[in-house]
């Protein structure tokens, strides 16, 4: 998938199976062989309980929330036992004195003061290269604690749906495009950081370090539309942070890889994911090579990586095995 | 074209389908958006323009430069500085300083929240507590004023429960202490000149010429930067003395 293919689809294009002449022949080989084996009921049971016990892993989940509170804590921690590693709040910081500025913040406040600070300038470089490095939107699943919030409010939704008390209703993609856009043309001509009033990423953030705050009725609202309107609804359709991040991570060597082998395609990643449209790949014959990053919109949760009872979905560092 | 044409139109769940979710999305963008420009309302309507921390720029440059962080709370060592809540709209997440509650006493000495603001909202162009300029002292009751009753006063400023902090010089040169801890006992009540923290910004002067005569009253000078300390410290309920914020001083 080329680049700007995968930022089209981040950015509201629907995904679609890729035309005859863009596979590989290996890959066009692999779909051909699949389509010519028909499975015998004990392989499709045997598939069956190995997607079954695929879900009670949860090793990836567990090491991103970990990695997520300790981040937080480690605001929290600075601030209050004065260990200054890392002051500030996530919209900007210092980590061991160095300036670190949330690119969306940093954009709001450049916008709306039309200044270009000195200080913004070296905080989003550093965060910039070092999301690149760590995957985009890694930020997202791995440090914002709205996400964590969010994953516990989505566990909920499922469990209802499930109960079929509640149902799950999609937005267009393309909203997040156009909450961006209007956003950032409301900071520059309103000259006020307008997105900052309502960011779930702040309020909690800022929450956590400096004590509880009528704000966060804010994020309990977007939670319960979570829980009983639409699966998932501020970070899948509506967050600006996330398209900030989703192009840092369009080119970002640490990504989630496919590799369609020894894949069922029974499509239990698709259902766990965020941001289904990034694994369209892992269909039956949608493959076009035999290796295959997904797209900018994944977060690198890992939660594919953990349910996939095949392995073929895994993290990779682009390039690093030819580098070893 | 001629493929799309001869495409069937889509069944009509599909299409109603369609529409609902534009229709959703529009809603809840409308919501989202609408949220955030709903925090106009709270800047647009203030009339009381709160007491912002040293060195900060015009209001509205301000609220624009600011990225709430709160770095500047993290390093005042009194916790003078707090941040605005949903109320403020626009100005949420941004730090301002509830004087009656915790004023600035400088106790840093070196206005660490300017040299901790990452975006120059605190404006870096100042070194000096003296050159600071928050708002000015005024004389808000003059009639509960003690001084100007020829009053003194005796005990805990704001009694035993403040939990206010402040640094005594003469108590320890740099751990401030709280206000309940620090009794006074004063012939005359001269606690806003006293704990002013910058050098000639408040003083008490004759209210006659009959030397007999104790009455005092404060009177600010154009040196005030309007840290607040003098409201805070002043023990009369409400405080006689009050920080217009952003005020600027005018000789009376």
């Amino acid at each position: 998938m080329s680049l700007i293919q995968s930022l089209a689809i981040m950015l509201g294009r629907e995904p679609t199976k890729p035309r005859p002449d863009e596979y590989e022949p290996e890959a066009q080989a692999l779909h051909e062989a699949k389509r010519a084996c028909k499975m015998t009921p004990e392989q499709r049971a045997e598939i069956n309980r190995q997607t079954h016990d695929a879900h009670k892993v949860h090793t990836w989940r567990n090491r991103r929330w970990l990695t997520l509170l300790v981040v937080n804590l480690l605001f929290v921690a600075s601030y209050h036992f004065d260990v200054q590693l890392i002051e500030g709040a996530l919209t900007a910081s210092r980590v061991i004195g160095f300036h670190f500025a949330d690119l969306n913040s940093a954009l709001q406040v450049t916008l709306a003061f039309k200044t270009i600070l000195i200080n913004l300038i070296i905080g989003t470089s550093t965060v910039l290269f070092m999301w690149w490095l760590l995957g985009g939107r890694s930020f997202c699943s791995w440090v914002c604690p709205y996400h964590l919030l969010a994953e516990i409010a989505e566990m909920l939704h499922l469990k209802l749906a499930a109960k079929k008390l509640v149902k799950d209703r999609q937005l267009h993609r393309r909203t997040r495009v156009v909450l961006y856009v209007i956003f950032a043309v409301s900071a520059l001509a309103s000259g006020y950081t307008v997105f900052e009033t309502i960011s779930p990423t702040g309020i909690v953030s800022r929450a956590m370090i400096y004590g509880p705050s009528w704000a966060l009725t804010i994020v309990v609202f977007l939670l319960v539309l979570e829980v009983f309107y639409s699966r998932r609804l501020w970070c899948r359709y509506m967050c600006p942070i996330g398209i900030t991040y989703a192009v840092v991570g369009a080119v970002s060597p640490l990504r989630v890889a496919y590799t369609p082998q020894d894949c069922h395609h029974e499509g239990e990643c698709r259902k766990v994911c965020l941001v289904p449209h990034v694994l369209d790949v892992t269909k039956k014959g949608f493959a076009p090579s035999l290796h295959q990053g997904i797209g900018a919109d994944c977060t690198r949760c890992g939660l594919c990586v953990d349910v996939c009872p095949t392995g073929s979905l895994k993290f990779e560092v682009k390039g690093l095995d030819k580098l070893l | 074209m001629s493929q799309s044409s001869k495409r069937p139109p889509p069944p009509a769940h599909v299409q109603q389908e369609a529409r609902r979710k534009f229709l959703r999305s529009m809603l809840l963008g409308g919501m989202a958006v609408g949220g955030g420009l709903a925090g106009w309302l709270p800047v647009a309507r203030a009339h009381d323009l709160r007491l912002r921390p040293p060195g900060a720029i015009a209001e509205d440059d301000f609220l624009a430069a600011c990225i709430k962080c709160g770095q500047c709370v993290q390093v005042c060592p009194v916790e003078a500085i707090v941040l605005a809540d949903l109320k403020d709209g626009f100005g949420m997440g941004t730090p301002y300083i509830p004087a009656r509650d915790q004023a600035c006493d400088f106790s840093c000495d070196a206005v660490q929240c300017i040299l901790a603001c990452p975006t120059g909202a605190l404006t870096h162009e100042l070194s000096k507590k003296e050159e600071v300029r928050m708002g000015v002292a005024r004389l808000d009751k003059p009639d509960t004023c003690l001084a100007r009753q020829g009053l003194g006063f005796k005990g805990a400023a704001r009694g035993a429960d403040f939990p206010g902090l402040h640094r005594y010089e003469a108590v320890d040169r740099w751990k401030p202490i709280l206000v309940a801890d620090h009794p006074y006992d004063l012939e005359l009540c001269d606690l806003c000149v006293r704990e002013c923290p910058i050098e000639g910004a408040i003083a008490l002067v004759p209210m006659s010429t009959d030397p007999t005569d104790k009455r005092r009253t404060p009177e600010v000078r154009q040196s005030c930067v309007g840290c607040g300390m003098c409201e805070m410290i002043c023990p009369t309920e409400p405080a006689s003395i009050v920080i217009d914020s952003r005020s600027v001083w005018r000789p009376s």
